[in-house]
C-alpha cells in the first residue's frame, strides 16, 4: 500500500503569507510538497464555507495564512479570520473531525523560513492524524453527514452574524455603547454551533422523507424533547413543515429548496 | 524665469523617502528619475526587522512600495549611479549622471539567482552587517528592486562561471560606465543618513575589539527572520543565546566632544523596540536600557515605552551616560559601571548593543558641492527650518527624510511627500506633459464564448526546468478541457516571449491566458499588460507559481514537484475558465479641496493646493485664521523669528489668492459622497452653505491644556508656557528673579499618557528668552525627561551652559506646590538625593497639547477613526501618516498629534502631495476587483458595514440594502466572508472561483 500523503489546501493572503511562501522559494527552504496554495487578497476573504467544503471534498488539512496581528494590509481582516477559525475549529470538533486539521498561521513577508517550517510541521501534524475519514473509498458517513450539516450551519445567518460581529461587539461597542464580554459571545457561539448543527442534520434527514420526532431522536441520538424544540424553531424559520400525521405521530418534511447537501 | 520648464523631477536617493517622493510625483503627472547609488533601492528600512510603535514587519509594509516604484511607468530607476553635475535653474536643470557598470545587462537579467548559487567567491555581506556571506555576483536582499544582480568587481576573480550558468545571457563582463544627461524641472534630495562610525571614535566601548558589543543595526539584522541567526539573538563570540543584554544610548549623539551635539531622535524608540522584539525571540532574555532621557516623543511612543516597562519587563536605568565598557576575558561578558540611586553599581551582561546615532551621509559634502546647496555645521542639509523646512538653499532643489535632520520613518515619509509637493509646484504648469499614457487596442468582446485557454509554462533557465519536468506539464495542460494551446518557454518573462504570447492569442483565438512560472506578486502586471496589448481584458489572465512553490522548495523531489506543478496548472485553468472581463469604471474628480481648520497646517495646505493649481475652501470655526499660531511669538530656529509678522504675511497671501476661499465662523455639518466627489454642508455664520470638492484635508489643530494642578487659576503668578510667551512679547521685559518651570503638566499622566512633544523645547526657548531679557534670572526646569530631539538639543545644551538648572522628577516624586506667602515648590534632587525648596516669582507650567474638542463630532461626520487619545488616526502610522484609510481624506498638523511648526508645514505639504495624486486626474478608474451585493438576498443587517475598515460598504437606511462604493473598496473580501446571508461576492475572487480552484487541488476529475 502506498504511504499516506496528506492533501493540504492553503489559503494565503497576498501581502504577507503568500509573500512568505515566495521568500521560502527564493531562499530555497525545502518543505514537503503536500500543499496546494490558493492566493486570496486577504485572509479575511476565506469564507467559513470554503473550509468545510474542502474537508467535504477530501482535503486532509486546510491551512489559512495571514499577516501577523497589526500587520494586515487591510487593517483588520486577519482579526476577523482569527475569530472565524476559532468558530470553525469548534464546528469541526462537533462534527467529529479533528480541529487540528485546520490551522491558522501568521506568516510575514520576511518569514520564508517560518513558512517552510510551518509547512513541515503542519504536514506532519496532518500525517499523524491520518487520512480525512470522509475521503477515499469508504467514507465515514456519520462524519460526512455532520460535515454537510456543518456546511449548512456556517452558511446560515446565525453563526455568520455572531462571528461577523464578534470583533466589533467584544472590542469596540454595541448599539448601546457597551462592550460584550468575550465569555458571553463564546457561550452564545457554543450554543449556536450545537443547535445549528442539530438543526441542519434534522433538515438533511427530513429532506426526502418525512420524519417523526422520535425517529429523528433515535437516528441522531438526541433527546426527543430537544428535537421538538428545534423543529419548532425550524418551522418558525419556514425551513420545515408538517407533512401529515401518521396515527398520533406528526411527520415533518424539510422545505427542500432551502437545503442543499 | 525661463519659459522652458520641464515636467520631470530628479530624486536622489532610493530609500523609503525617495520612493515616497517618486511615487507621489509619478502619480500626479510628472516624470521621475530615481537615482540610487547602490544597485538596489530600499535604503536603510530594508534592513529593519520590525518598526515601532506598531511592531510592523518592515519588509511586509515596504515591499508593495518597492514593487510599485520598480514598475511604475513614470518612474525611471537609475541604480548603481552617481550624480556628477547640475546646471540650470529651478524649472529647468540639466543633470549629468554616471551609471557605473554592474556587469550585468539589466534588460536581460531575470533575477533568478542561479549565478549567485554557483559563484565560488564569498565575502561578508554588508546588508547583514557582515554576519552573513554573500557572493561576488549578488543582489542586496531577496525582495530587491530592481531584481537584477550585480558583479562586485573588487572581489570577482573572473572565473566565468556566472556567464556559463546564466540562461538569459545577461552577464556582461565588458559593460562600461555610462554617462547620461537628464533634463528636469526640480530636484529632491533624499540620500538618508549614515551610522556614526564606531571604528573611528568612542573606541572606549570596545566595538570591533569585544565581539559581543554590537551596533543597533547589527542587532536588527540578528532579529530579522532573514538575518544570520534566523531571528535569534546570539553572542557573536560563542554563538550562545543571549540571556542578559544591555543597551547603551546616545552613542555618537548628544556628544559635543566628537562633534555630534545633536540628538539622533530615533535611537530611544529603536532600542525599546529591539529590546521588546529580542525578548520575544529569546524567551527569558533580560534587557536593560541605560539612558539619559527617554525620548519617546512621537505619536503613541510613550504608550509603547510604558508597555515595554510594565508588560515586557524591560529595565530602564535613567540618568546614565555609560562612557566605557570592559570585557571579562574568560567569559567574553561585558562589564558596565553605572549609577543607580546615588550608588555606583558594576554589572555584567552577555551582550551589549550600542544605540548608534545618525550622522549625515558620508558623501554629503561631495553631494552638496555638486548640487550647490548649503549644509549645516553637522553636514546635514541646511534649510530655513521654520517655514520652509523642505527647501534647500538653492531654489528648485528640495530635501526630505533624514538628510534634513535625524528622523524616523513616518516623519521622513511625510517630508518626502511634502518635498514632492514643493518640487511639483515649481513645474505645475508642466503637469502631464512628460508622462506616458499607455494606449491599448480596444478590448475584444468575449461575450459568451467558450473559454479558449492558452498555457505558457516557463523553464526559467534551469530554475524550474531543472526540477520540474516542464514538457510533461505542457503535455498535461493540453489534455485539460478548454485548453486550446500550450507551450514551454525558456523565459516566459523575456521580451520576445511577450511578442509570442500576443501572436498565439491571435493565432488560436485565445480568450484566457495562463503563465506557469513564478509569483504573481512581481510578474502578474507584466503579463496582464501583454494580454491587454493583445486586446484581452487583464482579468482574463491567471498565474500558476511553479517556481517559488515547486522547483525551488522541492528540489530533491522532482516527481512530486512535477505532480504539484500539474495540480497548480489545473487549479489555474479551473479558475481561468470562470474569469470574466472586469471593467475599469471611470469617475470624475472635482479639482478642489475642503480644508477643515485654518491654523498653520490648514493655511499652508490651502496655499500649497493653490500652487498646484487647485481650489481650496478653508472652513475655520473662529472669526479669523491663525489658530494656535496666533499665540506664538518667536522661535529658536529659522530665519524669520517674528512669528506674528509671518502670520500676517500668510493671511495676506491667502486673502489675495483667487483659488482660496475662506469661511470663518464656520463648522462642518455634513459630508456626503466619496473620493473625487464630496458634497459638504457647512454652517457659515448660522447659514447652511454647500461646497462640492474632490478631497478633504483635516487640519483641525489642537489646544493648550488648561491645568487644574499647581495653583493654576488660583495664583496670578502661575502661567502656562504660551501665556508666558504672550506676556513677554507684550511687555518686552520680565519682572521675576526666580522662575520655575514644570514640565509634563497634563502630559504623560495616567489620564493622558502621551508626550506633547513640543513642551521641552518650548521651555528651553522661553528660558533662553528670559535670560536674554534678564541675564541674572534664576531659572529651574523640573522635568521627567528632556526631549529636545534633533537639533533642538543644541539649545538645551546652551540653556544648561547659561546656568538654567534642570532638575529631574518622577511620577513618585512630583514637585509639590503650595501658596505660602508666595509660591513654594518642593522637589527632590536625584543626584544629591536631597529636598530642595524653591520660592519662584513665576511658576510656568508646560501644559499639554490636547486634541480639539471638535474632533469627536468631525470623526463621526467624516466616518474616520480617532486614536485612543482622541487625535485623528491615520491609515498607517509608519507609511501612510497623512491619509485616512478612507480614500480622499487626509490629515495633518496637530489634528494628527502634537508637533512643531516646521513639522506642521512639512506635514500639510505632504497632505497636499498625496491629495494631488487624486486631484491631478480628470478621472479616477475604479479597479474591477470589488465587492458587489445581491440585493435580493441582502437583509440590511449591517455586518458588512461593521467589518469594512474603509467605509466602502454601507447600509442604505431607506432601502435597507447594503451598497458598495466601488471607488472606496479595496477588494479584500472580508465583507463577503462575513455576510450572514451570503449576499456579497468579490469580483475575480468569487466564491465559485475560489472554491473551484481549491477543489481542483484535490480532485482531478472535478474540474
Amino acid at each position: 500500500m502506498k504511504a499516506f500523503e496528506p492533501k493540504i489546501v492553503g489559503f494565503l493572503c497576498n501581502w504577507c503569507s503568500y509573500a512568505g511562501a515566495d521568500l521560502a522559494g527564493v531562499s530555497r527552504f525545502q518543505y514537503p510538497p503536500n500543499i496546494r496554495i490558493v492566493r486570496v487578497m486577504c485572509s479575511g476573504r476565506v469564507d467559513p464555507l470554503f473550509v468545510i467544503e474542502m474537508f467535504i471534498q477530501g482535503a486532509d488539512g486546510v491551512l489559512i495564512g495571514g499577516c501577523h496581528p497589526g500587520d494586515c494590509h487591510y487593517m483588520e481582516g486577519n482579526y476577523h479570520t482569527e475569530r472565524r477559525v476559532k468558530m470553525l475549529k469548534k464546528v469541526l470538533a462537533k462534527s467529529g473531525l479533528e480541529p487540528e486539521r485546520l490551522s491558522l498561521e501568521w506568516i510575514a513577508a520576511s518569514e520564508g523560513e517560518r513558512f517552510a517550517k510551518t509547512m513541515r510541521d503542519f504536514t506532519e501534524q496532518v500525517r499523524s492524524l491520518g487520512p480525512n475519514p470522509v475521503a477515499g473509498e469508504k467514507p465515514n458517513l456519520l462524519i460526512m453527514e455532520s460535515l454537510y450539516a456543518a456546511r449548512n450551519a456556517v452558511e446560515d445567518f446565525r453563526l455568520r452574524t455572531l462571528v461577523g460581529k464578534e470583533l466589533a461587539l467584544v472590542e469596540k461597542e454595541n448599539v448601546y455603547d457597551e462592550k460584550i464580554p468575550q465569555e458571553r459571545i463564546d457561550e452564545l457561539m457554543e450554543n449556536a454551533i450545537d443547535e445549528e448543527l442539530v438543526r441542519t442534520r434534522i433538515l438533511l434527514l427530513a429532506k426526502d422523507k418525512p420524519q417523526s420526532v422520535k425517529g429523528l431522536a433515535d437516528k441522531m441520538k438526541v433527546p426527543s424533547r430537544d428535537i421538538l424544540k428545534h423543529i419548532v424553531t425550524l418551522r418558525d424559520r419556514n425551513l420545515i413543515r408538517l407533512e401529515g400525521i401518521e396515527g398520533t405521530t406528526p411527520m415533518y418534511l424539510a422545505q427542500t429548496q432551502e437545503v442543499e447537501a | 524665469m525661463s519659459n522652458d520648464k520641464v515636467g520631470a523631477v530628479l530624486v536622489i536617493g532610493g530609500g523609503i523617502s525617495g520612493m515616497q517622493s517618486s511615487l507621489d510625483l509619478a502619480d500626479s503627472g510628472f516624470k521621475v528619475y530615481l537615482l540610487e547609488k547602490s544597485p538596489t533601492i530600499g535604503g536603510a528600512m530594508s534592513q529593519l526587522d520590525k518598526t515601532f510603535p506598531t511592531n510592523d514587519c518592515a519588509m511586509c509594509i515596504m515591499a508593495p512600495k518597492l514593487v510599485e516604484t520598480g514598475r511604475h511607468q513614470n518612474i525611471k530607476l537609475i541604480t548603481n549611479a552617481d550624480m556628477e553635475e547640475v546646471v540650470g535653474d529651478a524649472g529647468h536643470f540639466t543633470v549629468t549622471i554616471s551609471k557605473h557598470s554592474r556587469r550585468v545587462d539589466e534588460t536581460k537579467c531575470t533575477g533568478c539567482g542561479i549565478c549567485t548559487q554557483r559563484c565560488p567567491v564569498e565575502v561578508p555581506d554588508e546588508y547583514n552587517k557582515g554576519f552573513k556571506l554573500r557572493k561576488a555576483i549578488f543582489v542586496r536582499y531577496p525582495q530587491a528592486v530592481p531584481s537584477v544582480y550585480a558583479i562586485d568587481k573588487d572581489i570577482c576573480i573572473g572565473c566565468g562561471v556566472c556567464s556559463e550558468v546564466c540562461g538569459a545571457g545577461a552577464i556582461a563582463y565588458d559593460q562600461t560606465e555610462e554617462k547620461m544627461q537628464l533634463e528636469v524641472g526640480s530636484i529632491i534630495v533624499t540620500p538618508g543618513f549614515d551610522e556614526f562610525d564606531l571604528t573611528k571614535k568612542r573606541k572606549e566601548y570596545g566595538y570591533g575589539k569585544y565581539l559581543n558589543v554590537v551596533s543597533s543595526l547589527e542587532l536588527e539584522r540578528m532579529l530579522s527572520a532573514t538575518g544570520p541567526y534566523g531571528g535569534l539573538v546570539l553572542r557573536p563570540s560563542d554563538g550562545k543565546v543571549s540571556k542578559k543584554m544591555a543597551f547603551i544610548q546616545c552613542v555618537g549623539s548628544r556628544d559635543r566632544s566628537i562633534g555630534n551635539p545633536y540628538c539622533s531622535s530615533v535611537c530611544c524608540m529603536f532600542a525599546i523596540k529591539e529590546a521588546v522584539i529580542a525578548q520575544e525571540h529569546n524567551p527569558g532574555l533580560e534587557a536593560t536600557i541605560f539612558f539619559m532621557d527617554m525620548r519617546a516623543f512621537g505619536k503613541e511612543f510613550d504608550d509603547y515605552y510604558i508597555r515595554a516597562e510594565k508588560e515586557h519587563g524591560i529595565r530602564f536605568v535613567k540618568n546614565n551616560r555609560i562612557s566605557a565598557i570592559a570585557e571579562n576575558p574568560n567569559t567574553n561578558n561585558l562589564i558596565i559601571n553605572y549609577i543607580e540611586e546615588g550608588e555606583l553599581v558594576t554589572e555584567e551582561f552577555d551582550l551589549v548593543t550600542l544605540a548608534v546615532g545618525m550622522t549625515a551621509p558620508k558623501d554629503a559634502k561631495n553631494l552638496s558641492e555638486k548640487l550647490n546647496v548649503d549644509l549645516n555645521e553637522y553636514n546635514f542639509c541646511s534649510t530655513d527650518i521654520l517655514f520652509s523646512p523642505l527647501e534647500t538653499s538653492r531654489p528648485g532643489i528640495f530635501v526630505g527624510g533624514a538628510f534634513g535632520a535625524p528622523k524616523d520613518i513616518p516623519d521622513s515619509v511625510s517630508e518626502a511627500s511634502g518635498a514632492a509637493a514643493k518640487a511639483s509646484s515649481v513645474i505645475s504648469s508642466e503637469r502631464g506633459k512628460l508622462v506616458t499614457v499607455k494606449e491599448y487596442p480596444p478590448e475584444r468582446e468575449i461575450g459568451e464564448e467558450e473559454p479558449r485557454i492558452g498555457v505558457f509554462v516557463c523553464h526559467c533557465g534551469i530554475n524550474i526546468g531543472g526540477v520540474v519536468d516542464v514538457p510533461d506539464v505542457v503535455e498535461y495542460a493540453k489534455t485539460m478541457p478548454n485548453v486550446a494551446y500550450a507551450e514551454n518557454n525558456l523565459y516566459t518573462c523575456s521580451q520576445d516571449t511577450q511578442q509570442k504570447i500576443k501572436e498565439k492569442i491571435e493565432e488560436h483565438g485565445l480568450n484566457r491566458v495562463i503563465v506557469a512560472s513564478c509569483t504573481p506578486r512581481t510578474h502578474q502586471p507584466l503579463f496582464q499588460n501583454t494580454v491587454a496589448e493583445a486586446g484581452l481584458n487583464p482579468y482574463l489572465f491567471e498565474m500558476a507559481n511553479i517556481r517559488d512553490q515547486c522547483s525551488w522548495v522541492h528540489m530533491r523531489e522532482p516527481d512530486a514537484a512535477t505532480e504539484k506543478a500539474k495540480d497548480l496548472v489545473r487549479m489555474a485553468v479551473t479558475k481561468a475558465r470562470l474569469n470574466s472581463p472586469l471593467p475599469k469604471v471611470p469617475i470624475e474628480v472635482k479639482p478642489s479641496a475642503l480644508v477643515i481648520g485654518g491654523g498653520i497646517s490648514g493655511m499652508n495646505s490651502a496655499l500649497e493646493l493653490s500652487k498646484q493649481g487647485y481650489e481650496a475652501f478653508i472652513v475655520e470655526r473662529e472669526n479669523e485664521l491663525g489658530g494656535l499660531m496666533k499665540r506664538i511669538h518667536h522661535e529658536l530656529m529659522g530665519e524669520q523669528k517674528d512669528i506674528q509678522k509671518k502670520l500676517k504675511e500668510i493671511v495676506m497671501n491667502i486673502d489675495s489668492d483667487e483659488r482660496i476661499h475662506v469661511f470663518t465662523n464656520s463648522t462642518v455639518k455634513d459630508v456626503s459622497g466619496y473620493i473625487g466627489n464630496f458634497k459638504t454642508i457647512i454652517d457659515h455664520n448660522g447659514e447652511d452653505k454647500e461646497i462640492e470638492h474632490g478631497i478633504v484635508i483635516v487640519s483641525t489643530g489642537g489646544e493648550e491644556y488648561k491645568p487644574s494642578e499647581y495653583l493654576y487659576g488660583k495664583n496670578e503668578n502661575v502661567l502656562t508656557q504660551l501665556e508666558l510667551e504672550e506676556k513677554m512679547a507684550k511687555e518686552q521685559k520680565i519682572d521675576a528673579n526666580t522662575i520655575v518651570m514644570i514640565q509634563c503638566v497634563g502630559s504623560r499622566t495616567p489620564e493622558r499618557p502621551y508626550c506633547s512633544r513640543v513642551c521641552c523645547t518650548e521651555a528651553v526657548k522661553n528660558a533662553l528668552n528670559i535670560k536674554e531679557l534678564k541675564p541674572d534670572a534664576n531659572i529651574y526646569v523640573l522635568f521627567k525627561d528632556i526631549r529636545t530631539y534633533g537639533f533642538s538639543e543644541i539649545f538645551y545644551e546652551e540653556a544648561a551652559r547659561k546656568g538654567i538648572k534642570f532638575i529631574r522628577y518622577d511620577d513618585e516624586t512630583k514637585p509639590k506646590v503650595s501658596d505660602k506667602k508666595g509660591i513654594e515648590v518642593k522637589i527632590k534632587e536625584q543626584f544629591l538625593n536631597e529636598d530642595l525648596v524653591l520660592r519662584p516669582d513665576l511658576l510656568i507650567l508646560s501644559a499639554a497639547t490636547i486634541p480639539h474638542t471638535d474632533n469627536t463630532d468631525l470623526a463621526q461626520i467624516l466616518k474616520v477613526p480617532l486614536s485612543k487619545h482622541k487625535f485623528f488616526l491615520e491609515a498607517h502610522m509608519k507609511l501612510r501618516p497623512v491619509e485616512f484609510a478612507t480614500e480622499g481624506i487626509f490629515l495633518c498638523g496637530l489634528a494628527h498629534s502634537p508637533k512643531f511648526f516646521e513639522e506642521c508645514v512639512a506635514q500639510s505639504s505632504a497632505a497636499v502631495s498625496r491629495a494631488a495624486t487624486i486631484l491631478s486626474k480628470e478621472k479616477l478608474f475604479v479597479e474591477g476587483t470589488v465587492s458587489s451585493v445581491n440585493e435580493d438576498k441582502c437583509t440590511g443587517c449591517g455586518t458588512c458595514e461593521m467589518v469594512c475598515p474603509y467605509g466602502a460598504i454601507r447600509v442604505d437606511m431607506e432601502e435597507l440594502k447594503a451598497k458598495v462604493a466601488e471607488v472606496l473598496c479595496k477588494g479584500c473580501g472580508t465583507c463577503g466572508a462575513a455576510c450572514p446571508e451570503k449576499a456579497i461576492d468579490i469580483a475575480h475572487f468569487t466564491d465559485i472561483q475560489l472554491l473551484s480552484q481549491a477543489i481542483a487541488a484535490l480532485k482531478e476529475g472535478s474540474t
